[in-house]
């Protein structure tokens, strides 16, 4: 398991996730700093995330799209609210207009990435604070294809057994 | 975030052709009307009414009690309390002399639901970002 804790609290709208990983503090990092690594794995498998836009600066914006397999775009976009080069990310979610550009600048989540060494491993502590439960149900809806392609792999293994 | 297939008509909080462009899941959103909907969103937006929400999830209190943990006056409590019961986050029933407020658990229920699907999501983001890193160490074979 890669995970190492999780805690959800329905009634302050927030969810908290850690993981160890086996590198540095810096090499995580890159995971956030670098777009194209952040490409391979913001994304769920056959809806890849292209970042056209990236500034990992404090006030720094970015600007993204998911693609369906049936060629749909749906757009997002992050600002960078702080940044403490390795150790803390803190950053606004929401959703965009078919344009790009945000929907309601105001309208957001916010994420907050905490990445500390622990004696070997390096642990990343992430924190989601969603306003309110509309845009948790639009996140979570655009994120549905990690359930549903698992369903669909279950489906794949019961017709190949047939 | 991603869009899905089926297309859902429900809008939250105005800017209805904005949100209506973005898709997502019958599956997932399960609301009832609209008017409902934008008064569960409403209520829910500001700080203190979630936190008359957690407070009256434990256990029901009286209004004076819930206004006595708040630097704000009765009165404004009240407001507070009445936008929670317009969107059924809470009810409100008189006890003597006293209104006892008492949260409505099936409101969290759904927030509960949907942060069930929001770890889906980001567990299978730390899988991938593990992936990469392994994907150094296999290259790196210096």
């Amino acid at each position: 398991m890669t995970v190492t804790s999780s805690t959800k609290d329905a009634e302050k709208l927030r969810f908290t996730i850690e993981t160890e990983f086996s590198a540095t503090p810096e090499r995580v990092w890159q995971l956030w700093a670098d777009p194209r690594q952040l490409e391979r794995w913001w994304g769920p498998p056959g809806y890849p995330a292209t970042f056209h836009r990236h500034e990992f600066t404090v006030g720094g914006e970015s600007r993204y799209y998911m693609s369906s397999p049936e060629g749909d775009r749906s757009h997002a976009w992050f600002r960078f609210v702080t940044l403490d080069e390795p150790h803390h990310i803190e950053l606004d979610d929401g959703f965009s207009r078919e344009d790009g550009e945000p929907v309601d600048p105001h309208d957001h989540a916010r994420i907050i990435v905490t990445i500390e060494s622990a004696g070997p491993v390096t642990r990343m502590t992430t924190v989601s604070q969603f306003r309110d439960l509309t845009q948790m149900e639009q996140l979570v809806g655009m994120g549905m294809q990690e359930g549903m392609a698992a369903a669909m792999g279950q489906i794949d293994a019961i017709l190949a057994d047939g | 975030m991603t869009r899905v297939a089926v297309r859902d008509e429900h809008v939250g909080r105005g800017c209805a052709d904005s949100i209506r462009a973005v898709t997502y899941n019958q599956m997932v959103v399960q609301m009832g009307n609209d008017d409902a909907t934008d008064r569960i969103f409403h209520a829910l937006a500001d700080a203190t009414r979630r936190d008359i929400v957690t407070r009256v999830m434990q256990r029901p209190l009286s209004v004076s009690a819930l206004a006595a943990g708040y630097a704000m006056s009765f009165a404004a409590v009240q407001k507070h309390v009445a936008a929670l019961e317009r969107a059924d986050l809470v009810t409100k029933r008189r006890q003597g002399r006293e209104q006892m407020v008492r949260g409505n658990p099936e409101a969290v229920r759904r927030a509960a639901r949907l942060l069930d699907e929001y770890e889906a999501i980001w567990r299978g983001r730390i899988d991938r970002m593990h992936d990469i890193i392994n994907d150094d160490d296999e290259g790196e074979s210096q």
